[in-house]
């Protein structure tokens, strides 16, 4: 989204570049721990949708800003919750990423916070466009947390908390930004999932498409 | 051919997004080891998506190679760089370039950090204009004595 100032936008960009630093850690990684030969690009640039692994949230599409920056809240309360957990991991690089990512996420959530805060809490206008972000993209926040076989394996070999172990502080920060914003917290709906296991929203094309579009028109092309 | 020479050339490094400043000021370079033939530095990143990071990777090794050999760039993310790690000597040449140095870090994470003074004019009275700045590594405060805005390298 657009922010409505230039520090503003700055300041999306700049929390893109984390993540994308973060994503390209995890994806090497990954690549290693597969061992057929494929590499970060490989893995970013080449994959299909329904190879991706990604939470439905993440792929939901920018509204206004407000929307924009309750998505960024509703991950980066997750983030700051996912990272320190990982960088106990058993995996040692794993952890490596996730400690520095730790630090990050820490920043990341301070600010998508203190914009719901100024926005629900803020003109009707701006209060009534929070509500609708909350109403439309609470049903992507729960996915996180759902354990399926594969989290519980990971789990129980240290590699990995267990999702849903991470949600009662999940909450908590969650349910005190809304109070504080003056959002109501919704009640739990049936949580919208599938993304972790390659079934995503229409959304995820087109935003692969974008992403991939250089690189597939360009194979192998280096510079 | 020592490990203090790489060290002293590794001072001559400077970082492309803040080129007053060494990668040995910053606490980039981490180690070094020299086994008589072959040269490895270690690295490590401020940020998981700093873009200057290959730059560095080339350019400490252009350098050492000017004197040694077998030259070996390692990149390590852990323990994960701090602000910590910038050199007292790495503070006062920000702060001359009217950069604010990080201020105090409170643990664990907390990043609510603020420069100790502006870097214009000294006055403690500063605040913040936006969290994130023209590098990953800044944020955009401003002195309410000289009302100029200023970078500010964020406690991390």
């Amino acid at each position: 989204g657009h922010a409505p100032a230039l520090e503003e936008d700055i300041a999306l960009a700049n929390v893109a570049l984390d993540i994308l630093g973060q994503a390209r850690g995890l994806l090497t990684r990954a690549g290693e721990l597969e061992g057929a030969g494929r590499d970060e690009d490989v893995l970013a640039y080449l994959r299909e949708a329904p190879d991706y692994r990604n939470l439905l949230l993440v792929e939901q599409p920018n509204g206004d800003y407000g929307h924009t920056m309750l998505r960024q809240f509703l991950f980066d309360a997750w983030a700051v919750e996912l990272w320190p957990a990982l960088a106990t991991s058993s995996d040692a690089v794993l952890a490596g990423i996730a400690g520095k990512a730790a630090k990050e996420a820490a920043y990341h959530v301070r600010h998508s916070a203190s914009w719901v805060v100024r926005l629900g809490d803020g003109t009707e206008a701006s209060h009534r466009r929070m509500q609708d972000a909350l109403d439309a993209l609470w049903p992507y926040a729960g996915e996180a947390f759902l354990d399926d076989e594969v989290d519980v394996a990971a789990a129980k070999s240290g590699l990995v908390p267990l999702p849903s172990e991470l949600l009662p502080s999940y909450r908590k920060r969650v349910e005190s930004v809304l109070s504080e914003a003056t959002l109501p917290v919704p009640p739990d709906p049936w949580w919208q999932r599938g993304g972790r296991q390659g079934r995503h929203s229409e959304h995820l094309t087109y935003l692969l498409a974008e992403m991939q579009v250089v690189h597939r028109a360009h194979p192998g092309a280096d510079w | 051919m020592t490990v203090e020479l790489a060290w002293e050339l590794l001072a001559d490094v400077p970082d492309p997004e803040l080129p007053t400043v060494s990668v040995v000021d910053l606490g980039i370079a981490r180690e070094v080891a020299y086994d008589g033939e072959h040269l490895v530095v270690t690295i490590t990143p401020t940020y998981s998506g700093c873009p200057a990071m290959r730059e560095i990777e080339l350019d400490v090794k252009a350098r050492l190679s000017e004197r040694f050999a077998d030259v070996e760039v390692r990149t390590v993310l852990s323990p994960p760089w701090t602000t910590d790690w910038i050199t007292d000597e790495g503070r006062r040449k920000l702060a001359g370039s009217g950069i604010a140095p990080p201020g105090v870090r409170m643990l664990p994470l907390l990043v609510e950090g603020r420069p100790d003074a502006c870097p214009h004019c000294g006055s403690s009275a500063v605040e913040e204009l936006a969290g994130f700045g023209s590098t990953a590594c800044k944020a955009l405060w401003r002195c309410t004595s000289c009302r100029e805005p200023f970078d500010y390298v964020k406690a991390h």
